[in-house]
């Protein structure tokens, strides 16, 4: 009895979470001239046509992966880096550099994003008043997403044995090699959910994006402007094959994990 | 598999700084091949595209002129206007309504004009020439034009429409839509009271914020897209809007009406090009406003979006049905009856939007009660915990 109650907590739990994607892909085989989401007409491609066909749908798309990809492996860099200098201060120090880096994670985004573009705006000036674009969206998303990668890769850091390193140099490993042998195998799982989450982070971020964007419209902000007249279904396929291809992305990854897990299991059996 | 994982953290640490490099190109496009890029900033969904085998205009301006468009899009004019005045955005051309326009001309974030790199505007009706809002006809070119209002769902709604008074009917509770924006929300309740859009007695600001606070439990919900939803699925009947979604409407319910209310004036709203002050390539945002300007084109834009050209030459191309069509070109009476939004003195718009926040959250005793709420919440929780405290010390002695 509990067991079939308890299943069926999951399952409205689950219902609830995807529910409204679900309806979203449904929709955006809809068949209707305008409307979106709320009269079925019908199975069709059109709004998958038309998505392509679209120049600024596509341009803003192209804006949006370029930053996340570009931003979050300058986060993942920095990040990283910085979680090692953590990683090896003295407990006080490191008390207080973590209360600091954790501090953009619960700041409201709108002051980020306030601060963020007068800090912008302030260069842009000095430099004769260029525009804030691709650059300064740029350097926004890494800013607010190393919190995030710093977060994921120290714990892994701290799992590790220290001596690990200095063994390495012990037997004559320069400082360089031994990290990129001994250390990054380490902590890269930490390394690469860091990256996923700035990467995720980077392509949803409206606020932020919202206000040091400058001149360059990146997705979020492109449907957004599309409220005072209808959000075109268009943006139903273009969030159907976003949804598709991370959840393939996803299955790749965990089938790879999986897949490595045995492997090791095999050798340690061996 | 060891050497795949440092091939990816060399990578990682590698393609950081070679990438920066290329997106400082990919915003620096305004040093070019081709020549210039301008920066056009306009509404969302306001231009032909290049869909279902419309022009695409930006393409076509770049293919016959060689100056690059870097179009974006906002969703109100106070959002164009915030990022006009917080710097950073460098625009050549936007694209404001009639009020905004006013507003930026009086602030000077708009410069004048050179008609003679815009011999197109020589298309512009007369009746645009010389508007309220840029009374010299220096600042501005119009781009579309429209009229407000009422979309009915004729199954439900039997009677003529033809005043602003079926929005506050009784019958209709619950299936009234209205604007999510002070403007045009007010509008209709100072249409309805015979006032001015533009007034600055407070005492008819207050007149019709009351009008709007009765209106509001027959309202089902204060929208702006999503009234398409809405009155396509029935859930609404009743929603004021612009004539020029009339057919993006129609098309998803044929069910759905569309009437000018002729017992009192609508409003009659301009979107115009201008040319802020700060912007870099003054000659090639002209270029821009003489191309749209261009009959063919604007009448493919209008085609496109649905609302109205003011250039007779362009609606001349248009398909019969839509120039004989009145919701598009409404008869002069309306027209005449019509009054535009011009900009509102400071203190009017500070009373303006305190006014607004009263219809819609219900007045400051509201928001007292739902502070006070939250107040005595955060008290409890405090005291529960210092009596846990105290407690526990207690408990240690």
């Amino acid at each position: 009895m509990t067991k079939t109650v308890s299943r069926l907590y999951m399952a409205l739990v689950y219902l609830f979470l995807y529910a409204p994607i679900f309806i979203l892909i449904i929709f955006s085989f809809n068949d209707s001239s305008t409307m979106s989401r709320s009269v079925w007409s019908g199975f069709s491609l059109r709004w998958y046509r038309q998505l392509f066909q679209d120049r600024l749908i596509m341009e803003a798309l192209q804006n949006t992966l370029i930053i996340a990809l570009i931003s979050s492996l300058g986060a993942t860099a920095i990040g990283t880096a910085a979680a090692i200098g953590i990683n090896g201060m003295k407990r006080f120090t490191r008390k207080a550099v973590m209360n600091i880096t954790n501090f953009p994670m619960v700041n409201p985004e709108i002051v980020t994003g306030v601060s963020l573009m007068l800090l912008f705006v302030f260069f842009a000036r000095a430099m004769g008043g260029v525009s804030l674009g691709m650059v300064s969206l740029i350097l926004a998303h890494v800013t607010f997403s190393l919190p995030y990668v710093i977060l994921s890769v120290l714990p892994k850091l701290r799992q590790m044995d220290p001596h690990l390193y200095e063994a390495a140099q012990d037997l004559g490993c320069p400082p360089v090699k031994s990290f990129l042998k001994v250390v990054l195998p380490e902590i890269i799982p930490g390394v690469v959910t860091g990256m996923i989450m700035a990467f995720t982070l980077s392509i949803d971020d409206f606020v932020i994006s919202y206000f040091t964007s400058g001149t360059t419209q990146t997705l979020p902000i492109y449907i957004y402007s599309m409220t005072r007249k209808r959000i075109s279904p268009e943006i139903n396929a273009l969030s159907t094959l976003l949804f598709g291809t991370i959840l393939v992305l996803l299955l790749i990854v965990n089938v790879r994990r999986s897949k490595d897990k045995q492997q090791e299991a095999e050798r340690e059996e061996a | 598999m060891k050497k795949r994982l440092a091939a990816f953290a060399l990578s990682l640490f590698f393609l950081w700084p070679a990438a920066l490099p290329v997106s400082a190109q990919a915003s620096g496009e305004a040093a070019p091949k081709t020549g210039v890029t301008i920066n056009v900033y306009n509404w969302g969904e306001y231009i032909s595209n290049g869909v279902d085998d419309s022009i695409d205009v930006n393409k076509e301006f770049t293919r016959r002129t060689g100056i690059q468009v870097n179009y974006t899009t906002f969703e109100s004019n106070e959002n164009l206007y915030a990022k006009l005045v917080s710097g950073g955005a460098n625009y050549d051309v936007i694209i404001p309504s009639d009020y905004m326009i006013s507003k930026l001309i009086k602030e000077n974030l708009v410069q004048k004009l050179d008609y003679q790199n815009i011999p197109n505007s020589k298309y512009i009706d007369q009746d645009f020439l010389k508007p309220v809002y840029d009374p010299t006809n220096e600042y501005s070119v119009p781009y579309t034009w429209g009229v407000v209002g009422i979309f009915y769902n004729k199954k439900y709604v039997k009677e003529t429409v033809d005043s602003w008074d079926i929005l506050w009917d009784e019958k209709y509770a619950g299936k009234i839509l209205m604007f999510d924006n002070p403007r045009d929300a007010f509008g209709i309740a100072q249409k309805r009271l015979d006032f001015s859009f533009n007034s600055t007695d407070p005492n008819e600001w207050e007149e019709a914020a009351m009008l709007l606070k009765k209106q509001k439990p027959l309202v089902q919900a204060y929208v702006m897209d999503q009234i398409f939803d809405k009155m396509a699925s029935g859930e609404a009947w009743l929603a004021p809007y612009y004539a020029g979604d009339a057919a993006t409407l129609v098309d998803s319910n044929p069910d759905i009406g569309f009437a000018i209310p002729t017992k009192q004036g609508t409003n009659f709203f301009v979107d115009a090009m201008c040319i802020p002050t700060s912007a870099q390539n003054k000659a090639a945002a002209e270029a821009y406003i003489n191309f749209l300007c261009d009959p063919e084109i604007a009448a493919a834009n209008v085609d496109y979006i649905g609302y109205s050209t003011p250039e007779s030459a362009a609606k001349a191309l248009l398909p019969e049905e839509i120039q004989d069509n009145p919701i598009y070109y409404p008869p002069k009476e309306i027209l005449e009856k019509a009054e535009t939004f011009a900009t509102l003195p400071d203190d009017t718009n500070l009373l303006l939007d305190t006014l607004w926040a009263e219809v819609k959250m219900g007045g400051p005793g509201q928001t007292a009660t739902l502070i006070a709420i939250l107040a005595g919440f955060l008290l409890l929780y405090i005291a529960v915990v210092l009596y846990k405290r105290h407690k526990r010390r207690w408990d240690f002695k």
